[in-house]
């Protein structure tokens, strides 16, 4: 038996309230490509934080070649030969190509001066070695996003890395830059060297990977060969619990009105062809992974994003939304994922955050009523049970539920008739959870319609009437309650949109909506 | 039952009451602070110089407030929208150049004028405000180039010569020197500076203008998605802002009985130290006009009591740099204690 290139076992890591990682392991063989998968929240971030010495582990061990190390700094990392590729680049858009990747090593003349000659020259050897067609004088803010990527690469091979672990690096590549991507991975790997490679497209992990480890909420699940494993049997492995009847929605069913229409949306370079309808009364849930597109389409509705084509029909009637006023003044609320910079005034009282969208509703030319404002918050402290001593509380002193519970009441004081929810239950307790999703559910049964954004397969199986499956910038699907499971909501929030899709969906567990 | 009902509920409002008046108290710290500064300096000037007390040299105190104070009013808002303004000094000149423009070669009645002059500073506000909200320019690019035009188009206008207000009846009087309440030796200018003020708070506590100009400081995007023209309001927050430049540039022109059109440069730094001294973050979200009007008088006491006891004028600078360091620097101790 050969020692492991990369051998993690028995790892923990606990944040605040939370268990990121329990019992972790993984191992990676010298001259291989493992690929690490799992839903969003699975622990795929953490883990990799805890090998580029980001975080400390609480427990656990990692060794190298079967040399116990621990890791302490991102620099020291670096020193093991553990180079991480990050989704968002690190790059300086306006220092050129081989600057980025010697930058904080620059070749120097008589300790002081720096010499760009040698510089490029050190990148030209460096690219002729690993094969990268690339110049090192082009300005990085002037390459595309695949040579970008390429400079990523480039830079972590340039510190004799062993272990490359790459997050999602095909992410915003087409075919032809994938496969140069891969062609680039597979002369890395040798005797000497490992890949870990991170992905969500399921195509890609069967072209590029030996073997496939799947994790889960912050656990390990298994690890399987690429070879004699069908991708279905991986993401059943990957969603795991099947969760229980009763928790379907209540019996309510949305009426037939149709109270928006989206259709042909596209914004640039993004969302493709976006075709819907939302019912009166309905919980449309909207699955997909991480940067699938779904909040592009809640911000393009509301008109805080730029929209390229299609249109938006409230009620049958075409409506042209050019910012979000225009939209709260047409009924149309959302409520972002990002709580604390995008919905809520932190340094603001609760009665200023409920009443911010519906000032003038409290104001006679101009002037503030403070006393209509207070009640009016009053009541909706009450009628959500809004945990704060008084109206006066600022709302940063309040937990994350609670501040949610705000964000809900300043759209239901500007009576909107469409709520965009965007992850309504991030970041917030078990408890503050069931309180949400029962005000969900007796807001439509009041008349309200619900777009629902969730990560959380569950979330989204146990209030959605419909669920509408992303992938990509596209609509890959609709799902009707009854017959979406987490297999088949995975199964399309992983279809590759841009080529050719692998397995082909039984027609009865998901049909593509034409309406 | 009903009765520990009633009792719980009545001991929830009370709590509720209680909490209330805390955060209340806390808010109104920091202006008591401020004041118990304003207030030592009074009273440790009053102790080094018998000059000082005396009621025409706080006359003279307020006298001095008002131009700077009137600016400072007006960039509080700007500066609570997480914005700066730094056309406000020269600004100011060229509106005081209009104002007399308008009087005498124009011809225009007082009223008219000083009406015009103010209505001068709201246009050159909203000159800004379009540049910061339609073309996004940021604030300091837009108002340091509009600061720039200012001081040049005073130039041009009054051909680089003062123009006297001389012949306008009773317009220094009225607006400037004169003393309305018997009695009192306090210039009609330093009225017009209180009410400017209380008109200030007024819109800032109590209007929906006032509102907006917090939450877009405190958070400026989730502001525009809950459905509030942000756009459309900072053009209006920097128009309010304007026609208190304007009402600065009067007074001045007022109080010379000229407009001076070489002036105005720098007093936009010592009304911006002044909202900041007053505990206004320049950061936005964060601020109040009673705070502004403390931070404003701070600074004229300062300078002052410092000239009463014959301090060089260059050590004067220097005090009031330091001045603003420790201020800055208390107020920023208070905040964390109180997040802590």
């Amino acid at each position: 038996m050969s020692k492991k290139l990369l051998r993690i076992s028995g790892v923990n890591k606990s944040f605040p309230g939370v268990k990121a990682l329990s019992e972790m392991q993984l191992d990676l063989n010298h001259n291989e490509v493992l690929a690490l998968v799992g839903e969003n929240g699975a622990g795929k971030s953490t883990l990799m934080k805890l090998l580029s010495g980001i975080y400390v582990p609480d427990s656990g061990t990692f060794e190298i070649d079967g040399q116990e190390v621990a890791i302490n700094g991102t620099k020291h990392a670096q020193e093991l030969g553990i180079s991480i590729i990050h989704q968002e680049f690190n790059l300086m858009q306006d220092l050129t190509v081989a600057q980025n990747i010697y930058i904080g090593r620059e070749p120097r003349r008589a300790g002081l001066f720096l010499s760009e000659r040698a510089l490029n020259r050190k990148a030209r050897l460096l690219f002729d070695q690993i094969n990268i067609d690339l110049d090192p004088k082009d300005r990085v803010g002037d390459l595309t996003v695949a040579k970008q990527q390429m400079v990523e690469i480039a830079k972590a091979l340039s510190y004799k890395s062993r272990i490359l672990i790459m997050d999602e690096p095909t992410a915003a590549l087409n075919d032809a830059e994938v496969a140069t991507m891969h062609d680039l991975i597979r002369n890395f790997t040798n005797e000497q060297t490992g890949v870990i490679y991170i992905s969500h497209r399921m195509d890609e992990l069967k072209a590029i990977s030996n073997r496939i480890t799947v994790i889960r909420d912050g656990a390990y699940i298994d690890t399987v060969d690429t070879e004699s494993t069908t991708m279905r049997e991986v993401i059943n492995l990957m969603v795991g619990r099947e969760i229980s009847g009763n928790q379907r929605p209540a019996s309510q069913t949305p009426s037939d009105e149709v109270v928006l229409k989206v259709s042909g949306l596209e914004t640039k370079g993004f969302l493709r062809d976006i075709n819907f309808e939302l019912h009166r009364g309905e919980i449309l849930g909207f699955a997909g992974l991480m940067g699938a597109g779904r909040t592009e389409i809640a911000r393009a509705i509301v008109g805080a994003d730029r929209i390229s084509a299609g249109t938006i029909e409230l009620k049958g009637t075409e409506v042209s939304i050019g910012n979000p006023a225009i939209a709260a003044s047409l009924g149309v609320g959302y409520l972002s994922e990002d709580r604390k910079h995008l919905g809520l005034l932190l340094e603001r009282d609760v009665k200023d955050n409920i009443a911010l969208s519906s000032l003038k509703m409290f104001s006679r030319m101009g002037v503030i009523n403070d006393k209509a404002m207070k009640s009016t918050a009053a009541t909706y402290i009450d009628k959500l049970r809004i945990k704060t001593p008084s109206s006066a509380q600022t709302a940063k002193n309040l937990s994350g539920g609670n501040q949610q519970k705000i964000v809900i009441a300043k759209w239901l004081v500007k009576d909107c008739e469409i709520l965009i929810f965007d992850e309504p239950t991030r970041g917030i307790d078990v408890g503050a959870k069931e309180e949400i999703y029962t005000l969900l559910n007796d807001l439509v049964a009041q008349g309200k319609s619900i777009i629902m954004i969730s990560s959380e397969l569950p979330e989204v199986l146990r209030l959605s009437h419909r669920i509408a499956v992303m992938s990509e910038g596209r609509l890959t699907g609709f799902l009707s309650n009854a017959e979406a499971s987490q297999e088949n909501i995975m199964e399309l929030a992983t279809q590759n949109t841009t080529g050719a899709v692998l397995t082909p969906l039984p027609a009865s567990s998901a049909q593509r909506s034409t309406s | 039952m009903t009765l520990t009902k009633d009792a719980a509920q009545a001991a929830k409002v009370a709590s509720n009451k209680q909490s209330e008046f805390n955060t209340r108290l806390r808010a109104s710290f920091q202006q008591l602070l401020a004041f118990a500064s304003l207030l030592a300096l009074v009273l440790f000037f009053s102790v080094a110089s018998s000059n000082f007390y005396q009621a025409a040299n706080l006359s003279n105190i307020l006298l001095s407030t008002v131009v700077t104070g009137l600016l400072a009013l007006g960039t509080t808002f700007v500066i609570i929208t997480g914005g700066i303004d730094l056309s406000i000094g020269t600004g100011m000149t060229l509106c005081s150049v209009m104002t007399a423009v308008f009087m005498t070669q124009l011809g225009m009645p007082m009223i008219v004028g000083v009406l015009c002059g103010v209505l001068f500073g709201a246009l050159m506000g909203g000159i800004n405000g379009f540049l910061v909200a339609f073309l996004k320019i940021p604030s300091f690019i837009a108002t340091l180039a509009m600061m720039m035009v200012a001081a040049g188009l005073a130039l041009v206008i009054s051909g680089t010569k003062p123009i006297y207000t001389n012949e306008v009846a009773g317009f220094q009087k009225i607006f400037a020197l004169g003393k309305s309440i018997p009695g009192l030796v306090i210039p009609n200018a330093v009225f017009i500076l209180f009410a400017a003020a209380i008109v200030a708070g007024l819109l800032l506590s109590k209007t929906i203008l006032g509102r907006y100009t917090y939450s877009i400081g405190s958070n400026m995007q989730a502001t525009a998605l809950s459905g509030v023209n942000v756009t459309k309001w900072t053009v209006l927050i920097y128009t309010v802002a304007g026609c208190f430049t304007g009402l600065a540039g009067v007074i001045a022109t007022a109080r010379l009985n000229s407009a001076q059109p070489a002036g105005g440069a720098g007093l936009e730094l010592q009304a911006i130290a002044a909202v900041v001294i007053g505990g206004t973050s320049l950061a936005g979200g964060k601020g109040s006009i009673i705070g502004t009007v403390i931070g404003a008088l701070i600074m004229s006491v300062l300078t002052n009591g410092l000239s009463i006891m014959s301090i060089p004028q260059e050590w004067q600078q220097v005090a009031v740099g330091v001045v603003i360091l420790l201020a800055v620097y208390l107020d920023m101790m208070r905040r964390k204690k109180a997040t802590n």
